[in-house]
């Protein structure tokens, strides 16, 4: 904790000892209540903490009061009409700032929020407050919701995911190795017919699921009720082909709601297990989506289009853990976050922690991968992380590392790309994920030997020999952007 | 080709590779139990148990005893090994491997033509057509 006097430092504890306190004008928000050092959160506060970077000058203690002034009961200046309410209830409080380590700009600052000020079970109104108004505020630089303790209260007011991880292995009888999807590509420009043939290929040689892109809806080359017909066919045909339980997420993502029930049901009206959202519809749709996902009882994937744009800087935004937490309370089945070893942004220990604030029921503090707070989930059931973007067969050994078995790997290209058709890219991704679990359980150190047991497994297996041989040196060494302030070290 | 089960793209699982597979299961505090069915229909969940589950069984060879036995008197039907998760959270099967699997004619995919070009899409197993028993030979 910063203990830097100024001025004002040491007020505020009791805003009332203040005479002044009520006077007409602008007073510092630590003096106003907002920066409270004393202060012992309670159980059913929420918690947030923020990466702030104050303008040059501005006392970080302060800094941190005015976030919580300004993301709950604050105006720039001094009201009357506060004292007509219990204000020091409803006034968020900044109970502690940290200089960050190695980074003289940065402070984390932590700020307790009283339950009352949340509607039950509405993440618009929680991310209204939390992270509304205040990212605009002209005396921060910069502005980072890093972490968020939900209260178990305030948990047990959502209704969390449609199924969840258990419902859903026991609804399509798959168990003990990671699902396999495919995105179908070209994202754009197929006919609803030609794009059913890549669906059916791909089911029929393995895959679990097929995927629509986030950005196919219902366009000109390809509307979205003969992308669902077509759809539907090749699903039923795998299925037939195979005797298992097959998907395709229909993307029902739409320009209103009205919209969105007509596409979601329609595709339930053909069968199929499951639908899928963009998180652009935003939290509210989200929310009515994962509501009719329950009712109807369709699985509900979230492709989350659009998150970067606020998680992926350091300095500013969200971090995906928050939207994490939001997604699993407002209730996905499917959420993506991260490969750690494809295309996109992640690195190993954030990502990890991702995956372990969507599937574990209670996660622990851990610096070393970005986790502020303890978090209770109170049985909520966990929502699948989804890994898709730049991934092959040929790491599917780091992958089942990095990511364990209980989450969807989605090769796109690493299917559709196989020199020798879209079946056998889906059978060499099969095939290795299998090969790797089997070798795993026999107990085999599959991180160091991953590439030997998967050459092995292409003994019996052309289709994964050929798509070793395509894509089997393939990496994307970048250097993450948002990592963890603490990096765990070898002892 | 049915290929249901956790391991149903690689090669059938030799007895030894089969113990391995339980004795993984055994050290994660998992239960064992054998299933049989002679009604491969992806939505057929309830298979014929053989036996409850192994709740006090920790000897992967005992658990081997079983599926040779299970093999023995239905050697015509599907045969899997699951492993069920006991913990909280969790309460679900963990591992499900198929450990016999019957030469199988396979599906008819029946569709229901509705309005609008739509389709009701029914599963069929060619094997159903026969008796419980006398679906893949006779024992």
């Amino acid at each position: 904790m910063t203990t830097g006097t100024t001025a004002n430092g040491g007020l505020g504890r009791d805003e009332a000892e203040r005479p002044d306190r009520w006077a007409a004008g602008v007073l510092p928000y630590k003096q106003m209540g907002y920066w409270r050092p004393d202060y012992e959160a309670q159980e059913t506060d929420v918690i947030a903490v923020f990466r702030i970077t104050p303008q040059p000058g501005v006392d970080p203690e302060e800094a941190g009061a005015a976030v919580a002034g300004e993301s709950s009961t604050a105006t720039w200046t001094v009201v009357w009409t506060d004292r007509l309410t219990d204000h020091s209830r409803y006034q968020a409080k900044c109970f502690r700032v940290d200089p960050v380590p190695g980074n003289p700009e940065q402070y984390l600052a932590y700020i307790a929020y009283d339950l009352d000020l949340f509607e039950e079970g509405s993440i618009a109104n929680l991310t209204s407050s939390i992270i509304g108004n205040v990212f605009g505020f002209k005396a921060l630089k910069a502005l980072r919701l890093e972490d968020l303790r939900i209260p178990v209260a305030y948990v047990k007011t959502f209704d969390g995911p449609p199924h969840g991880i258990v419902a859903e292995r026991e609804m399509l009888n798959k168990y003990g190795r990671p699902l396999i999807g495919c995105t179908v590509k070209p994202k754009l420009g197929l006919s609803a017919r030609n794009y059913g043939r890549v669906v059916y290929e791909g089911l029929r040689g393995g895959l679990d699921f097929t995927k629509d892109d986030e950005n196919i809806n219902s366009q000109p080359f390809m509307r979205w009720r003969e992308r669902f017909l077509y759809c539907m066919e090749a699903v039923a045909r795998a299925e037939e082909r195979t005797g298992e339980i097959k998907g395709h997420y229909m993307n029902v993502t739409a320009a209103s709601m009205e919209e969105m029930y007509e596409r979601a049901d329609f595709a339930k009206e053909l069968g199929s297990i499951v639908v899928m959202i963009d998180l652009t519809v935003g939290f509210t749709a989200m929310t009515s989506m994962s509501r009719w996902a329950r009712r109807n009882g369709v699985l509900l994937h979230l492709h989350r289009a659009g998150h970067s744009t606020y998680t992926r800087q350091k300095s500013h935004g969200v971090s995906f853990r928050v939207l994490a937490k939001w997604c699993r309370l407002l209730g996905v089945d499917h959420l993506h976050a991260g490969t750690v070893v494809g295309k996109l942004e992640g690195d190993p220990a954030s990502v990890g922690g991702y995956y372990d604030i969507l599937r574990d029921d209670h996660i622990g503090v851990d610096p070393t991968r970005g986790i502020y707070f303890d978090q209770d989930w109170a049985s909520m059931p966990g929502v699948m992380p989804v890994a898709s973007g730049g991934i092959h067969a040929g790491q599917t050994h780091q992958l089942l590392h990095y990511l364990g078995e209980d989450c969807v790997l989605q090769f796109g290209g690493g299917t559709i790309g196989h020199p020798m058709g879209i079946a056998s890219g889906a059978e060499a991704n099969r095939v290795a994920v299998e090969a790797v679990i089997k070798a795993r359980n026999e107990g085999r150190d599959v991180l160091a030997e991953g590439e030997e047991i998967l050459r092995k497994a292409a003994d019996h297996s052309p289709a994964l020999l050929a798509a070793l041989d395509t894509w089997g040196s393939v990496t994307f060494d970048y250097q993450s952007t948002d990592v963890p302030d603490v990096v765990a070290t070898v002892s | 080709m049915i290929t249901q089960g956790t391991f149903s793209y690689l090669p059938a699982l030799t007895d030894s590779e089969i113990e391995a597979q339980v004795r993984y299961a055994l050290g994660q505090g998992w239960a064992i139990s054998i299933e049989l069915t002679d009604d491969p229909h992806p939505r057929n969940v309830f298979w014929e148990l053989w036996g409850l589950p192994m709740f006090d069984v920790t000897d992967a060879a005992a658990v081997l005893d079983e599926v040779r036995a299970c093999r023995a008197a239905f050697p015509h039907q599907f045969v899997k090994v699951s492993a069920f998760d006991s913990r909280k959270g969790r309460e679900t099967t963990a591992l499900s491997f198929t450990v016999q699997q019957p030469e199988d004619p396979g599906f008819r995919l029946d569709r229901q033509h509705g309005g609008g070009r739509t389709n009701r899409y029914s599963l069929h197993p060619y094997a159903a057509d026969r008796p419980h028993g006398a679906r893949y030979g006779t024992a």
